[in-house]
């Protein structure tokens, strides 16, 4: 790319053409607050928190840096009285529409307008106080809450969405009356809604929030006459540290399940245990709809906003869907079924809770044809920033728990089940499954590196006991779509796909600690925490599902083979077709 | 204002929904038509229900949501159907001075209904208008087609009264 000169504050920088002031100043190490700004999801420039001064003929204006590109010889100032001013007002003018009650707002501490307006020295809150407007909160959906009097218009759920090719929210009238909502100011719930949060953890303030269970979890702990199960999934061990100022990417998998032990549960699994078990069920049914014909290609099934998506857009399609219950589901009806049985508990008196990166896992548990002992398989699922804020209540101090081991024996998991929270995880998994069950013999390596990775659609080949298997592992449902025309269509080659509903997989969830702007726009998160799986994955002992000597104890005593007429009323599942209109 | 969202029952006829289906069909090939096909579908019904914003929306393949951001944004969309006997007040700037408010809050008195709104039996709708260029009959209102001028509220009653029959 060809160079360009500038000045930044006086100072000389080469940078590529064609970047924007915003980019350009990073190379500089200044940073340009954003408010709107979304890399490559949402560069609208409608925010104007960026400005910055420009240099020109008629006198330096300001300019929004977010969207403005540099060129040869361009004077840029990022710090100057008038951009400070400029900034200033923008914030105070955001302010005098907004709900000020910070104090119990559920982003306070992580609100990127609140910290903003500390930097800049928002000093009069009201110095626009003028008439306000007052909006109904919409509660409609099962898994989150739409507070527009927090709302400053950013639009960065808005392209969230259609980044996830959903578009169940936009931006309805103009000016003044100017809201996020969607069509006929219906709630959330009337239209298809997939449940992925995106919406949420890009939301720059209170205004989105996932519905909170922790009360509810607590007074379970609390009750005497419940036997309160926990179990986390696999990406919370490497994000939940984030929650306690702990760098993104640290496994934090030995505090995490001390802070468990502390919040009083009775027992603390992990959740890698089901996914172990979600590889033996659903590697079996791909074998046996390859071999005895069965609709291909198989699609996983683990990712509940994934099956929403599905169901919605691609109903004729839900008959590809793995029959297989999410690790989740498969983790509360083990529990309520053979583990209540094995320690003699009444499952009525059991109360599952998961910790989840995901706030599609929250309609996920109250769907039909998931109660396999005839209780809900699972009580409540939280999400990672639910399960921090409840350790913060307990007066937990985090950074001086040790290192403590998940309860046994459902505590056990493999690197099969731990890379279950990486897009392309689930696939190697069952590879890892596959090809041992097809050639009987022992894998020489574990690694099937062509799966992993951040990209959104990743596909490979592979020869696995004279079978030759093509699959693919797609992430983000825009990319989802692209893949479901052809599966419609009757073109897609694939035996096997993988498909997570968030861009990068679990890690990257709805339900996940919420990251500024800031550092979303210029850290890779999902490869970050990715790695960190991976890295979990390489040092563990065991490394494969069927390895796992919890998954080979439930099978004996209870299942007895994976795909077994036991192992499909209770660890299997339906799935229903709907439209784009709920009621 | 945000606008209002009409509570009468949709009552489309088959040969709408044909005319509107011709317009989809020969503009489902371009996302950017939306607007067109809006305008016309306005045109074909009068205003852009649920029920129109829907079959515009599967039609063109373009969610809802997008739909009716584009009919909330401009003023020409209306939400709300057109009554048999349409009260268009001017609110332009002499037929302002001259008193419009007090006929468009005499007419809300009168009809029941308010700005931009419809009778539940269809027979009234109201909506204030700009300039329609009659300022030397000041304050104006038309009903459908009829112009009536130099307007006090007391006379409200009477217009009313001549189309209630």
């Amino acid at each position: 790319m060809e160079m360009v000169n500038i000045k930044i504050n006086g100072m000389p920088f080469s940078v590529p053409g064609g970047v924007t002031i915003l980019e350009a100043a990073r190379y500089a190490g200044i940073e340009i607050p954003t408010l709107c700004y979304l890399k490559e999801i949402n560069e609208i420039g409608a925010c104007r928190f960026c400005m910055v001064e420009v240099a020109g003929p008629r006198g330096n204006r300001l300019v929004s840096s977010c969207v403005f590109p540099v060129n040869e010889g361009m004077e840029i100032f990022t710090n100057t009285q008038k951009v400070h001013d400029s900034r200033r007002t923008t914030l105070e003018l955001l302010l005098s529409a907004h709900d000020r009650k910070c104090l119990s707002c559920v982003r306070s501490g992580s609100c990127e307008l609140q910290k903003l307006c500390l930097e800049y020295g928002v000093e009069n809150e009201s110095r626009y106080d003028g008439e306000k407007p007052q909006w109904e909160i919409d509660a409609t959906a099962t898994h989150m809450v739409r507070d527009n009097n927090k709302c400053i218009l950013c639009r960065r759920c808005v392209a969230a969405c259609d980044n996830q090719a959903i578009s169940v929210i936009g931006a309805n009238a103009r000016g003044f009356d100017t809201h996020i909502g969607s069509a006929f100011e219906m709630g959330l719930n009337s239209f298809s809604c997939v449940e992925c949060g995106q919406c949420i953890v890009n939301c720059p303030t209170g205004a989105l929030y996932e519905k909170d269970d922790t009360k509810a979890v607590f007074d379970a702990i609390n009750d005497p006459d419940k036997f309160v199960i926990v179990n986390t999934a696999p990406s919370i061990r490497v994000t939940l540290g984030e929650c306690f100022g702990y760098k993104v990417g640290t496994n934090v998998t030995g505090k995490m399940a001390a802070a468990l032990h502390r919040l009083g549960f009775n027992k603390v699994f992990d959740t890698d245990f089901s996914a172990d078990l979600t590889i033996m069920e659903e590697g079996t049914e791909l074998l046996h709809r390859i071999k005895e014909g069965g609709a291909l290609p198989l699609i996983t099934s683990c990712s509940p906003g994934w099956v929403n998506y599905c169901e919605h857009y691609f109903p004729e399609q839900i008959e590809n869907l793995s029959s297989c219950k999410s690790p989740q589901q498969m983790f509360g009806a083990v529990m309520k079924t053979w583990y209540a049985q094995k320690m003699n508990i009444d499952p009525a008196s059991i109360v599952v809770v998961a910790v989840m990166p995901c706030t599609a896992k929250k309609g996920e548990n109250k769907r039909d044809d998931q109660a396999a002992s005839g209780f809900a398989d699972v009580d409540y699922s939280i999400t990672t920033r639910e399960l921090a804020s409840m350790i913060k209540t307990a007066g937990i101090n985090f950074d001086l728990l040790p290192d403590e081991q998940f309860d046994n024996p459902l505590g056990e998991g493999t690197g099969a089940g731990v890379i279950f929270g990486a897009t392309g995880g689930v696939m190697e998994a069952a590879l890892r499954y596959a090809a041992e069950a097809l050639t009987g013999k022992e894998l020489d390596s574990v690694d099937f590196t062509e799966v992993r990775g951040t990209e959104g659609i990743k596909e490979a080949t592979y020869t696995v006991g004279g079978l030759e298997l093509k699959v693919a592992a797609v992430s983000g449902l825009k990319n989802a779509q692209t893949i479901m025309e052809k599966v419609k269509a009757g073109t897609c080659e694939y035996q096997f796909i993988e498909v997570m509903a968030c861009p990068g997989g679990c890690v990257n969830g709805g339900g996940q600690p919420i990251q500024p702007a800031s550092v979303r726009n210029f850290v890779d998160l999902k490869g970050i925490r990715g790695q960190a799986l991976y890295e979990a994955d390489k040092n563990l002992p065991l490394r494969k599902s069927q390895d796992n000597p919890a998954i080979k104890m439930v099978y004996d005593e209870f299942f007895g083979e994976p795909g077994s007429h036991k192992a499909h009323e209770i660890l299997h599942t339906s799935y229903v077709k709907k439209s784009l209109y709920n009621d | 204002m945000v606008k209002k969202i009409s509570k009468n029952p949709f009552n489309g006829t088959p040969e709408q929904e044909a005319k509107l289906m011709a317009v989809i069909e020969e503009s489902k090939h371009d996302k950017s038509l939306l607007m067109h096909v809006m305008q016309e579908a306005q045109g074909i019904y009068g205003y852009l229900p649920f029920e129109v914003q829907k079959m515009i929306a599967d039609g063109m393949n373009v969610p809802i949501e997008k739909v009716y951001g584009v009919s909330t944004f401009y003023a020409q969309f209306s939400l709300s159907p057109k009554g048999e006997y349409n009260f268009s007040v001017c609110l332009g700037t002499a037929c302002y001075v001259k008193g419009a408010q007090e006929l468009i809050d005499k007419l809300e008195e009168v009809l029941g209904i308010g700005a931009k709104e419809c009778t539940p039996d269809g027979k009234f709708s109201l909506e204030d208008c700009r300039c329609i260029g009659a300022c030397g009959l000041a304050p104006v209102i038309t009903v459908n087609d009829e112009v009536y001028g130099k307007l006090e509220a007391k006379d409200i009653p009477g217009i009313v009264a001549k189309y209630q029959a």
